[in-house]
């Protein structure tokens, strides 16, 4: 590629402080934000998961004054890591940072929406906190309705402004997302470099894509069933309500008809991500390119038809449940397209196992365990047994949570030396990937068994039978959270330490853009548009 | 999950915990850890069934028709599914070994094979295929209903479950939690488990036809036995239904399964399997009981009366 990269144009501006961050147009510099912005929600997600993990760590009640607060941590937990730690990291982060420099776009089509995209997150991520300390149930604070907010516990249940707060909290976060949707699409659509096909766009932007239009097409479901929940808890209707004439079940349907998708929205930019790293440390080009490009495609497209596999045991018609069963089956396909790709990619390679190629790999490990116990809960057979019990957990977890994160992990030490210039201490990541690995194996590998005996989810306390493996899943996340800790060590580290990386730390193997250009990039670039042959 | 029958009700355990074992071995490296806690449960082989048991690697023990069948389609996709990761992990683990930067320093350019990749996505079709057919069986099967010898009608409320025999007069109950005067999930009277105790268990015959009907007063709740193999929503406004028939005396356990509020974890449901005779007997004695007006919280849907009448009695 002939991508040539450009001293700063001293015409341009180039603002400082205020006027650099707050009114930033600059997609590195949101796409920093928006990383920034991704560590504070995952430090306040990763609290609470450890507040449940204390609790759970043996039965009876030890941590909670109350089970409902519990119930808050768990909403808490599941609506941050989802809205306010991976989608801003994934999706907002890596998406801004390096989506304009891989297809050689000066910038995002619209900076100031860009702008407004980021800055809606804050003010989201404040309301879902203060959820935390307003009334939910008379008496008790906070939202403990899950993140699927079913109702009527989300309507009748929750009398208190606690909901209000989460409900608003979340039409935010739609909004921000649904513009940053509109940003990527046209920016993909419209400002590739002359030469840059759709054909040659490297799979992360394929992944940016697929992703924008998962959310474009998803969110406004979401808003709209929220904003029912909203005006069935304070203007008198009676959607969700049967006395009414409405119906809990409506509500179930519009939920996932967001909520399956929303965790492709998770996934599917880690599946492009994840694509670059293990090309560029096999040093060989992406095997079955065509084929992994129309697999995220595909898996967002049926995506879309098979919400209902989550709710197979709210009274769905026997022929209904045969339909999602089967509908549910055929992502296995695809799903299994990009793992064997990603393997046929690595075969006959050259491989270093650097810290990002160590969590790509990890992720294949863990999306595959999760992907199998997929393909048996897509059996509403056995569903009917596992549902709601933490199988599911487990399963969930290994794909769209801690599957999601390494892919998170990779794409941050990939990309650190391109966006700050400084290379991370190597031994720190490496030992940072060990740890995690070690320790969210430990925690969620256990749940398979706690579910299949009939652990149900969302219990604060449980049957004194299920505490060892309890004991175990607490012990796993404690060693998560040392790995975590070893990851901020490693930040901190590399920026005093100002190890220079290099242009292109990564060698012949990282034939993307990016690479081509300075690091850090100059804060304008390709503002002479390259030639791609 | 292991029974009177004793040795060949353990082998049968301990050869279903092997595949998950093997699930396991190339992964977490938690292999002799697992094979330890399978000698543990094999050795600590007098549980009762109708309830999870310490360190339990599998499902409840099945003792209807419906749960059976879920078990052994469960146990043919883990075997699938074991063998579909063994094999990925087999290939990570060759490239690891083989085209490290140090084995292989040149690696080849090929991006393209059309024939590898008709055969990788044809294979996982006819994998989901053999999967389908037994899974769709299955799912009929739940829903092919006998003519019922039983109703029973179970109400989801904030927190306890109501019980209505509609064939026994309108008979009917609430079923709490064990607590204990700190209100306190406590064991039972009989050594019942904590947070699975209840005070007035559902009796049902051995080898008959239970149709439950199952709804809800306030929020979604959900009705489950795991050992029974039925779990069904409890959603105000509608009657969902399911049936079981057990086929062994005993009792049996399940949680309410759809998050429902601060006692979700405490709304437990307990199920007598016994036999006609024990079970005509109970009748007798239960219309009597829940006749004279004393446990009964609720029987006109007048639900938040009936939610504050059980937090008083509590």
């Amino acid at each position: 590629m002939g991508a040539q990269a450009h001293a700063e144009d001293h015409h341009h501006d180039h603002p400082t402080g205020i006027r650099r961050w707050l009114f930033s147009t600059n997609h590195k510099d949101i796409g920093t934000l928006y990383l920034i912005f991704a560590m504070v929600g995952g430090i306040v997600g990763g609290f609470l998961s450890m507040g449940m993990r204390a609790e759970l760590a043996e039965p009876g009640m030890q941590i909670f004054s109350d089970p409902h607060y519990f119930n808050v941590f768990v909403t808490a937990h599941g609506l941050i890591m989802v809205f306010f730690m991976i989608m801003p990291s994934l999706f907002g982060g890596f998406g801004n940072w390096i989506v304009p420099l891989m297809i050689g776009a000066p910038d995002m089509a619209f900076p100031r929406l860009n702008n407004i995209s980021f800055w809606l997150l804050p003010p989201a991520l404040a309301l879902l906190v203060l959820s935390l300390f307003v009334e939910g149930p008379p008496g008790l604070n906070g939202a403990g309705i899950g993140w699927t907010a079913y109702a009527p516990h989300s309507t009748s249940g929750h009398p208190g402004p606690a909901v209000d707060f989460a409900i608003l909290s979340l039409h935010l976060a739609g909004a921000s997302s649904i513009l940053s949707s509109i940003n990527f699409i046209t920016t993909i659509f419209n400002m590739r470099a002359p030469g840059m096909t759709l054909h040659k766009m490297p799979l992360f932007v394929w992944s940016i894509l697929v992703t924008a239009f998962l959310l474009l097409l998803s969110l406004p479901v979401l808003a709209g069933a929220i904003t029912m929940l909203l005006t069935d808890r304070n203007f008198g209707t009676t959607f969700f309500d049967p006395a009414g004439g409405g119906d809990p079940v409506l509500y179930q349907h519009l939920f996932w008809f967001f909520g399956h998708p929303e965790v492709y929205v998770i996934i599917v930019p880690g599946f492009g991500l994840v694509s670059q790293v293990i090309s560029t440390f096999s040093k060989k080009p992406v095997f079955g390119y065509l084929g992994m490009a129309y697999a995220m495609v595909a898996i967002g497209a049926v995506g879309f038809i098979v919400w209902a596999h989550h709710m197979y045991t709210a009274g769905l018609s026997l022929d209904t449940q045969a339909y999602f069963l089967a509908a549910t089956m055929v992502i296995a396909v695809p799903t299994g397209i990009k793992i064997f790709s990603w393997i046929a990619t690595m075969w006959g390679g050259s491989i270093r196992f650097t810290t990002p190629m160590l969590f790509s790999i990890g992720f294949i490990f863990l999306f595959t365990f999760g992907g199998v116990t997929g393909v048996v809960l897509a059996n509403a057979g056995v569903d009917r047994v596992l549902h709601d019990t933490y199988y599911v957990v487990a399963h969930f977890h290994y794909t769209m949570s801690i599957g999601a994160l390494f892919t998170l992990f990779a794409g941050w030490y990939y990309w650190f030396p391109k966006m700050t210039g400084y290379m991370y201490n190597e031994f720190l990541g490496k030992l940072h990937f060990w740890l995690m690995f070690i320790g969210v194996n430990v925690t969620f590998f256990p749940q398979h068994f706690s579910g299949l005996a009939g652990m149900p989810r969302r219990y604060a306390d449980y049957p004194d039978a299920y505490a060892g493996w309890n004991l175990v899943s607490s012990i796993g996340a404690w060693i998560s959270v040392l790995a975590m800790a070893v990851f901020f060590y490693n930040l901190v580290q590399s920026f005093l330490a100002k190890r220079v990386a290099g242009d292109n730390p990564w060698g012949e193997g990282a034939t993307t853009m990016e690479w081509s250009l300075s690091s850090p990039p100059p804060f304008h670039c390709y503002e002479e548009l390259p030639k791609v042959k | 999950m292991i029974t009177t029958e004793g040795f060949d009700e353990s082998m049968r355990n301990c050869l279903t915990g092997e595949h998950r074992v093997r699930a396991l071995a190339g992964g977490a490296g938690l292999f002799s850890m697992v094979t330890a806690f399978l000698a543990v449960m094999v050795a600590d082989a007098q549980a009762l069934a109708g309830q999870p048991e310490k360190w339990q690697l599998g499902f409840q023990d099945a003792v209807t028709p419906i749960a059976h069948q879920i078990h052994s389609f469960h146990n043919f996709v883990l075997v699938i599914i074991t063998l579909v990761t063994l094999f990925v992990l087999g290939l990570l683990a060759y490239i690891i070994l083989k085209f490290n930067e140090k084995a292989n320093p040149e690696p080849s350019k090929t991006s393209h094979n059309t024939m590898i990749e008709v055969i990788w996505t044809i294979v996982p079709i006819l994998i989901l295929l053999v999967i389908a057919v037994p899974s769709f069986r299955l799912l009929f099967a739940q829903y092919t209903y006998p003519k019922p010898d039983l109703v029973i009608k179970a109400t989801g409320n904030q927190w306890y479950w109501s019980y209505e025999y509609p064939d026994a007069g309108g008979m009917s109950f609430d079923s709490l939690m064990a607590r204990d005067d700190d209100n306190k999930p406590v064991k039972g009277p009989n050594g019942e488990p904590r947070t699975l105790a209840v005070d007035n268990f559902v009796y049902v015959p051995v080898n008959r036809n239970v149709e439950m009907l199952v709804t809800a007063s306030d929020v979604i709740h959900a009705w489950t036995i795991p050992a029974f193999g039925v779990k069904v929503d409890a959603v105000p406004g509608r009657v969902l239904r399911t049936w079981f028939r057990a086929e062994k005396v005993g009792t049996y356990y399940g949680q309410c399964s759809e998050l429902c509020g601060k006692d979700h974890g405490y709304m437990p449901i307990g199920v007598k399997v016994v036999s006609q005779s024990d079970y005509d007997a109970w009748l007798k004695k239960a219309k009597q009981e829940f006749a004279s007006g004393e446990a009964p919280l609720k029987k006109d849907g007048d639900t938040q009366l009936a939610a504050v009448n059980a937090s008083a009695t509590r």
